[in-house]
Order: C-alpha cells, then sequence, then structure tokens
C-alpha cells in the first residue's frame, strides 16, 4: 500500500475539521450542562435529533432549514427551561441525572419513530449538495455552514461566560452554590436559563445534522461515545473546549482513515481520552 | 444495567414495542382457538428501518390468511416482540415465546445475528424455524431451519460470480476492482467471498478497505477509491453505508465508473441522485417476470397501499418484502400440505418438498438446507429498481448501464 497523496490527506483534513465541528457543536451544550448543572443530559443527543427531524419536517413544508432555526430555537429553549424544573422539582442528584435522561432519550426515540418511522429520512434542500473548490479541496457547504455555527456559538459563549455578569454569576454558581447564593446569585433562575441554551443548541446541532446526515432514530445513540470524548477531552463546563477537542479527535479519526485501515479509526477517540486522562489527570472539570 | 432500564422504558412507552398481537380483523371464515405464532423483530435499535417491512409483510399475510381459512381453519394469531436490534435480547424473547407464551409455530426474526440467536433456541426446544434474512448459510446448523432467502448454500461464491458475468457481458468489463467493505457480519463475509473470486477471474485489486459497521464518516474512504481509480467499486455494506459513501464521493466530485451494493437500504439509494447506475443483488423486483408469480401481483399491491399508509419513504417490494413474504407462504405450505402444527411433521415434509412462493419454487435439501442460489443483480435505472442480469430475469426492455 503506497502513501496516500497530499491531496488525499488535505481533504481528509478537512474532512475531519468539518466532523469535528459536529461533535464540539454537540458536545458544547452537554459540557455546560454537566460543567455548570451538574446534570450528565444523555438527553441533548435526543433532542439534537429531534431538531433533526423538525428541520427536515419543516423543510418538507417548504421552509428554508437554516429559517426553521427560529422555530427551533425559541422551542428547545422552552423545552430546556422545562426539563430542568422538572429535575429540580424532584431533586435530582448528578448520577441520577444520567438515568432519567436516559429514560427520557429512549421516550424521544419512541416518539420520533412513532412520528416518521424507523425508515430513513434525508432532508433535500437547495443548498444540501451546494459545494465549492478552493484550489484542489473540495468544500462541501452545509458541513462549512455547521463549523461557521460551531465557531460562532462556542466562541459567543465563551465570551458570555467570562465577561458577562450573568456568565461569571452561572460559573460562581457551578463552582460554589451557597457562597454565590449569599451574594444574591438566583441559582434557580440561572439553571433554568442555562438549561434552555444547552437544549437551544441541541437543536441548532440537531438542524447542522440533518442538513448533512440520513436521518434514523437509532442514530441517536452513535454520537454518544464519541461527543462525550469530546467533552471529557475538552473540559466540562468550558466552551471552546468540546470544539477543539472535536476537532482533533475529527481529524485523528480522518487521518487514520486515509493512512491506515479505516476500521482502526473509532478507536482513535478513545484512545485519545485515555492519553489526555493520563496526562493531565484531573483537569478535565 | 442501562439495557435494562432502556427495557423497562420500551416496554411502557414504545408503541412498537412488546407484543403485538394481530388477530382481531377477520376471523369471518376461521373457528377454534387460533394458531398463534411467535417471533421477534427488530422494531428498534439500528436494524428497526429495515425490519418495519417484515412487520408490515406479516401484518399483511396474517391478515389475508385470517379473511380464508387461516391454519387448518383457525384463525392465526401473530405475537411478535421488539428484539431491539439485540441478538442476545432476541434468544431471551425466543426463549420467551416458547415457554410463556406457548406459541404453536415460529417464524424467524430479522437479521443473520438474531436469526442465528433464534435457531439455539428453536433446536432446544425441536421448533421448526422458517426464517428470510439469514445471510451466512455455513453457521446455520440446525436441521429444521428452513431458509427463505434463496442466496444457495455458497452465496460468497455464487453471487460474485453471477455479478461478475454479469459486468463481463459489458462492451468494456472492468479490469480493476476496489472492495471495501463493512464489518457487519454477513456483509463482510460476502466481500471476502467477492475477494476470491474477483482474484481468480483475473480482476485487479486495486484498493481492500473495512470499516466497522455504525461508521459515520466516509470522506477519506472516497478519498482513497477516487485515488485508486478502480474500473468498479465493490461496496460491502449494508443498510444506508452505501448512500453514505456515495455522498461523500459526490462531495469530492467523484463518481466510480460502476458500483455495486451489497445489501443496501432500496429507498435512499433509489431516491439519491448519486445512487444512478447502483448494482445490487436481488431476488424480486416489481416487474415482469417475478409479478407474474402466483400471488405475487396481489402482495405487491397490498404492500404498497400498506407501505404508503405507514408512512414509508419507499413503498416497493424487493428482497426484503419478497423473502418475508416466502416465509409466511414456507410455513403455510408445509402446514396445509400436512394438516398438522408438528414442528416434526412439518420439518419432515419441508425437507422432501418444493414450494411455491413470489421469488420462485424454493427447496431445502441442500447443505444447511439451502437450495439454488436464485439472487440476481439489479440496478438503479431512472428513479427505479430493476433486475438486468440474467436476461432471462431482466425487466423487459433493461439491459445494464454504466455511469
Amino acid at each position: 500500500m503506497g502513501f496516500p497523496s497530499a491531496t488525499l490527506l488535505a481533504q481528509s483534513v478537512l474532512s475531519g475539521v468539518f466532523v469535528g465541528a459536529l461533535y464540539g457543536l454537540l458536545g458544547l451544550g452537554l459540557s455546560l450542562s454537566w460543567g455548570l448543572l451538574r446534570q450528565i443530559n444523555l438527553a441533548h443527543f435526543a433532542l439534537a435529533f429531534l431538531g433533526a427531524y423538525l428541520c427536515y419536517q419543516l423543510s418538507a413544508g417548504g421552509l428554508d432549514p437554516l429559517l426553521t432555526l427560529a422555530i427551533i430555537v425559541p422551542a428547545f429553549f422552552l423545552l430546556g427551561v422545562a426539563l430542568q424544573w422538572l429535575l429540580a422539582r424532584f431533586d435530582i442528584s448528578a448520577f441520577n441525572s444520567l438515568l432519567v435522561t436516559f429514560g427520557l432519550t429512549v421516550i424521544i426515540e419512541s416518539v420520533i419513530q412513532s412520528i416518521w418511522t424507523a425508515d430513513f429520512r434525508r432532508l433535500e434542500s437547495t443548498y444540501g449538495n451546494a459545494k465549492f473548490k478552493l484550489g484542489v479541496l473540495y468544500i462541501p457547504v452545509p458541513e462549512l455552514l455547521t463549523l461557521a455555527l460551531a465557531l460562532a456559538l462556542s466562541f459567543s459563549i465563551w465570551a458570555a461566560l467570562r465577561y458577562t455578569d450573568l456568565g461569571k454569576a452561572m460559573r460562581a454558581a457551578a463552582e460554589d452554590g451557597p457562597i454565590a447564593a449569599a451574594f444574591g446569585v438566583n441559582q434557580h433562575a440561572l439553571a433554568l436559563l442555562l438549561s434552555g441554551v444547552c437544549a437551544a443548541l441541541a437543536g441548532v446541532a440537531g438542524v447542522c445534522i440533518a442538513l448533512s446526515y440520513t436521518l434514523a432514530p437509532a442514530q441517536i445513540y452513535a454520537w454518544i461515545g464519541v461527543v462525550f470524548a469530546a467533552v471529557m477531552m475538552g473540559g466540562l463546563g468550558r466552551a471552546l473546549g468540546p470544539l477543539v477537542a472535536g476537532i482533533v479527535i475529527g481529524v485523528s479519526e480522518a487521518l487514520t482513515m486515509a493512512i491506515t485501515a479505516p476500521s482502526w479509526a473509532p478507536l482513535v477517540s478513545f484512545s485519545l481520552l485515555i492519553f489526555v486522562l493520563l496526562l493531565r489527570p484531573g483537569k478535565t472539570q | 444495567m442501562v439495557n435494562a432500564i432502556r427495557r423497562s422504558f420500551i416496554s411502557r412507552f414504545a408503541f412498537v414495542g412488546m407484543a403485538v398481537l394481530l388477530s382481531a380483523t377477520a376471523f369471518a371464515a376461521t373457528s377454534g382457538p387460533p394458531v398463534r405464532i411467535g417471533s421477534t423483530l427488530a422494531l428498534t435499535g439500528p436494524l428497526a428501518s429495515t425490519a418495519l417491512v417484515h412487520q408490515i409483510v406479516g401484518e399483511i399475510y396474517v391478515e389475508e390468511a385470517n379473511k380464508k381459512n387461516g391454519f387448518l381453519g383457525r384463525p392465526l394469531e401473530w405475537v411478535v416482540k421488539d428484539d431491539q436490534s439485540k441478538p442476545d435480547l432476541a434468544r431471551t424473547l425466543y426463549e420467551q415465546l416458547i415457554t410463556v407464551d406457548k406459541v404453536d409455530l415460529l417464524m424467524g426474526p430479522y437479521a443473520t445475528g438474531a436469526i442465528l440467536s433464534a435457531m439455539g433456541v428453536a433446536q432446544r426446544y425441536n421448533k421448526v424455524l422458517v426464517h428470510h434474512t439469514f445471510g451466512i448459510p455455513s453457521l446455520a446448523k440446525y436441521d429444521a431451519q428452513f431458509p427463505t432467502w434463496s442466496l444457495g448454500s455458497d452465496p460468497a461464491a455464487t453471487f460474485p460470480n453471477t455479478l461478475f458475468d454479469a459486468l463481463a457481458a459489458l462492451p468494456k468489463p472492468p479490469k480493476t476492482i476496489a472492495i471495501v467493505t463493512s464489518k457487519f457480519p454477513s456483509v463482510h463475509f460476502m466481500s471476502l467471498g467477492a475477494r476470491e473470486v474477483a482474484k481468480k477471474r483475473g480482476l485487479q485489486e486495486v484498493l481492500f478497505l473495512e470499516w466497522d459497521f455504525g461508521n459515520r464518516e466516509f470522506g477519506p474512504i472516497a478519498g482513497r477509491v477516487k485515488d485508486a481509480k478502480p474500473d468498479l467499486v465493490w461496496v460491502g455494506a449494508i443498510g444506508l453505508e452505501g448512500n453514505q459513501l456515495l455522498d461523500a464521493m459526490k462531495k469530492i466530485d467523484y463518481a466510480p465508473p460502476l458500483h455495486f451494493h451489497m445489501y443496501p437500504a432500496p429507498g435512499p439509494m433509489v431516491q439519491a441522485p448519486e445512487g444512478k447506475n447502483a448494482l445490487a443483488a436481488t431476488i424480486f423486483e416489481e416487474h415482469p417476470p417475478f409479478i407474474n408469480n402466483p400471488g405475487a401481483a396481489e402482495f405487491v399491491k397490498l404492500f404498497n397501499e400498506r407501505a404508503t399508509k405507514a408512512g414509508l419513504p419507499y413503498t416497493g417490494v424487493e428482497t426484503q418484502a419478497a423473502a418475508s413474504y416466502s416465509a409466511w407462504q414456507v410455513l403455510d405450505a408445509a402446514v396445509t400440505a400436512t394438516k398438522s402444527l408438528d414442528d416434526k411433521v412439518l420439518a419432515e415434509w419441508l425437507r422432501k418438498n418444493r414450494v411455491d412462493t413470489i421469488q420462485g419454487k424454493l427447496r431445502f435439501d441442500g447443505p444447511s438446507n439451502y437450495g439454488d442460489d436464485l439472487m440476481r443483480v439489479k440496478q438503479v435505472q431512472n428513479g427505479r429498481w430493476v433486475t438486468v442480469w440474467p436476461k432471462a430475469s431482466a425487466a423487459p426492455g433493461a439491459t445494464l448501464m454504466t455511469n
């Protein structure tokens, strides 16, 4: 087997960046929820796919896929608020949130299957197949949109957490709730807001999934492993971490596929995770 | 533990979940206690999209049988449970069907892994197992299992030869081949067979790649195929994988001259523009000569209607639906001929007799109870699947096309 051409390697890196951006976008809401709300929200993946199916349905009705964000984002924000209200109402602990949200995932999967069946669905849009050439490299427009959204949202949330009073209050509440409360931080309201934002982020990721992938209900579970790896590598509660880690994983997987046997690629994300945990023990939080 | 929780939620909330009892429609021409036929299907999980086809077929068969004479004048009742695409769960559920639900007869589940699990249980209780989608005949060791997907006993050798015969008849036959394959067992086994056959027939292998089932990213694989410049790409894919690879190829402006897909999801491949001229294996398509087989046209009409009503994006009858319907036909034929529900009697009859099905006459007297290899080659042409090889089975006017 000869060494792959430079074009193949470059195109593979690009492909890895794009898929990594989606890992990062999916991981962003999960990381914030885990790090700042102390909830391991498995339903995040189900919400993303619900968003993808809604995008598919609304687009089939004639709406531009990107315009569906105007409906999906506020609707999912409210869904996230409601979810947080429910979890707070029953005082669900971090570990129990994993179980509760897993149950919620199965319910959402069943709802999706009952509405859209288990068969495959593919969103057809005007720019779904659009691409352009940059030198020898092909740039698909839907993936480029995903990258742009992932970058914009990750940096915006990073800036909001770092520079705004609201963001500082969220970080303070996550760091030490009682002390933050003593300084007048309304933890309950902040948690509702943050949960709404996380669900809205799942909706955005769903639209990106619908733009690039064929949908089936069971695919909810296909993303969990690699996105968890990206979140843990990127650090819990960090806005930029999942994106950076996602891209590192995506590019590593793509290069593995381009150079060696593609069946080795799934080993990459978890090997990288183990490597990071060994080198930086305790630094993922 | 997570699986157990998932199972618990499924049982409570998924209305396609546990037992779907089909008996209420029409027992007008039947009387007595129902004949209960038990099976599982992958109603949820990664195989659910295809299992849905088998669910619709089973519902159609049971309803139509109950409008006539049922089984031996008794109504049919189908007890179908959701194995969640998990062979280990299928094993437990078949055990449950026999010991708790006490079904009279068994019908196979969907896909090789689950069928293998069910086969073990059937063997333990000496039950006949008619099944429709078992992909690796050499693993079927139980003498009372009867396959209705007419692969032949050595499909990894016979089918690639059928395909390469078809391609050899082209004005410009392929000289080089890239074999890229999923490691999904029934597909991987066929791809390894194709590799051997290609070598024997003098096709030069320019690329061989394997990926794990569930792979999401096909960009680098598409790039490697493009760089290898093969005349023919054998895609050992199941479900959506073929579409995902073609989609990735399209993104780098590449369309292979000839591309074969082992077990593609029929709808997405037909509907995708890049699926044009895709080749695949088939045992039945909605055109003559298949449609002329007894009962075929009626079944196609019913399936089309029911699949449309169920909201399936692709409503045509092809391999999956035909193999599934044949399985019910085989069980029906054995019960009718022997006037018995005794598994030993049914097995004995099936070993000695041929059964007319919509895919043709099936026999079960070869190695592993497999009969003839009735697999043909089909191609996406003008937005539909048409059989192109052998010529005797080809759709009227259809010939093999290249990109």
